[in-house]
């Protein structure tokens, strides 16, 4: 829904850790209880780095599916695309969230021609 | 293939890049402790830079530091969400005229378009203050904690017991952003359905109360009150909920007893 303010926070987070070196992958990884639509999210990106540093950069994002964790019968339940919130071991509805609500920005892959060699060496 | 590439910690990697002979410096190797440590699976010319930033993170920060001014003046805080229309900024205004003289109330209000609401909420003695977009999470879908930092910077803090804040209509992101509040609460009408907390579980899960409004309505709607109890319970086992009609005053003292309760 604020795939837009997402993108340009996540920018924000992927130019401080690039210093200035040019990024190419950006992997986030996002739990499903954040209700980011990927494809929106591609999207917004696209359109936040156009034109700046970062135009290069792709996003990979590993997509987490939200883990509950029975507090009756101990089991573990992935959430489906429904996101009820009930066992689906025993049924019962005393359940807590483990897993889901990541949107982490992992890691980023940079070009070492850029920035690597501090200008010591021409680039080949 | 390239060179190889020794890093400080052992690590090794190659290059396609270089052919002159050299000993260099990566910039990251200042920073190591960011590094992953085997680049070997890699293609030459890139490099994989552990960062593990939470993006939400800020926001966090930020509503804690808005929690931590609203305890220091002894403010209690309350976030009020809902879809579009169900009767939020209604029930506000029997709030207020309820709590005038009785309970000092601020209001922070979500409606960013426009001032529409902020002027129905007028003349009950609240002090009302209006948020503007940011730059930061939030805008036109929900509320981010920054948005709300800059909104109680217009209020006299030490001069209330109570702050509200009316969310952004909408069921989706609200329930995600943490806003410095103390505790969640939405409205639902029955003209929504009894679907909605099966469809919006995050929104319903997150509340502690669930204000059943529009209950004027019943005798024109189908509305399955067992049906939707059972929804919710099953996506919020134990939650509060307070039945009323914000356009008849019908129940809503339960509800203004338990917004001003703890103060
Ligand atoms: N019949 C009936 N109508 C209501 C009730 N409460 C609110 N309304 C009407 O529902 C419409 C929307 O109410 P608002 O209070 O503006 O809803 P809101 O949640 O503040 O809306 P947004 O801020 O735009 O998301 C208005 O026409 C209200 O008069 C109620 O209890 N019964
Ligand atoms: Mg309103
Ligand atoms: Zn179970
Ligand atoms: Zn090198
Ligand atoms: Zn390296
Ligand atoms: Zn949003």
């Amino acid at each position: 829904m604020h795939e837009v303010s997402l993108s340009l926070q996540l920018a924000a987070a992927v130019s401080r850790a690039a210093r200035g070196r040019q990024v190419r992958v950006v992997y986030v990884a996002i739990g499903a209880l954040r209700q980011v639509v990927p494809e929106a999210l591609e999207h917004a990106w696209v359109f936040t780095v156009r034109g700046t540093p970062l135009g290069a950069a792709e996003l990979d994002l590993d997509l987490l599916p939200a883990v509950l964790t029975c507090d009756e019968c101990g089991a573990d339940t992935k959430l489906g695309p429904e996101l009820g919130f009930g066992c689906a071991a025993c049924g019962s509805a005393a359940t807590r969230v483990v897993s889901g609500e990541q949107f982490t920005l992992t890691a980023i892959d940079i070009d070492i021609e850029k920035g690597t060699c501090d200008g010591t060496f021409p680039p080949t | 293939m390239g060179r190889f590439h020794r890093h400080d910690d052992g690590t090794v990697h190659a290059h396609e890049h270089h052919d002159h002979d050299h000993i260099h410096e990566h910039q990251h190797e200042e920073e190591r402790a960011e590094l992953i440590g085997d680049h070997s699976g890699y293609a030459t010319g890139r490099e994989r830079i552990e960062v593990l930033e939470d993006i939400y993170a800020e926001n966090d920060r930020f509503a804690a530091a808005n929690r931590a001014a609203l305890d220091a003046a002894g403010v209690r805080a309350v976030n009020l969400m809902s879809s579009p229309g169900s009767g939020k900024t209604t029930l506000l205004q029997r709030t207020l005229a309820a709590l005038e003289g009785r309970v000092r109330v601020g209001i922070v209000e979500g409606d960013i378009e426009t001032p529409l609401d902020a002027e129905r909420l007028d003349g009950f003695g609240a002090q009302i203050s209006l948020l503007n977009t940011g730059n930061g999470f939030g805008g036109e879908c929900h509320l981010d904690a920054p948005m709300v930092a800059r909104a109680l910077r217009g209020l006299d803090l030490a001069d209330l017991d109570l702050v509200i804040i009316e969310n952004v209509g909408n069921l989706v992101c609200p329930a995600e952003f943490e806003v410095g509040e103390h505790r969640k609460a939405m409205v639902f009408s029955l003209p929504e359905g009894e679907d909605k907390p099966l469809k919006y579980p995050v929104m319903f899960r997150s509340v502690e109360v669930v204000v059943v409004n529009k209950v004027d309505l019943a005798p024109y709607l189908e509305f399955d009150m067992g049906l939707f109890r059972r929804n919710l319970e099953a996506v919020n086992p134990g939650v509060t909920v307070f039945e009323l009609s914000a356009r008849t005053g019908e129940g809503v003292g339960a509800w203004v007893e338990w917004v001003a309760g703890g103060i």
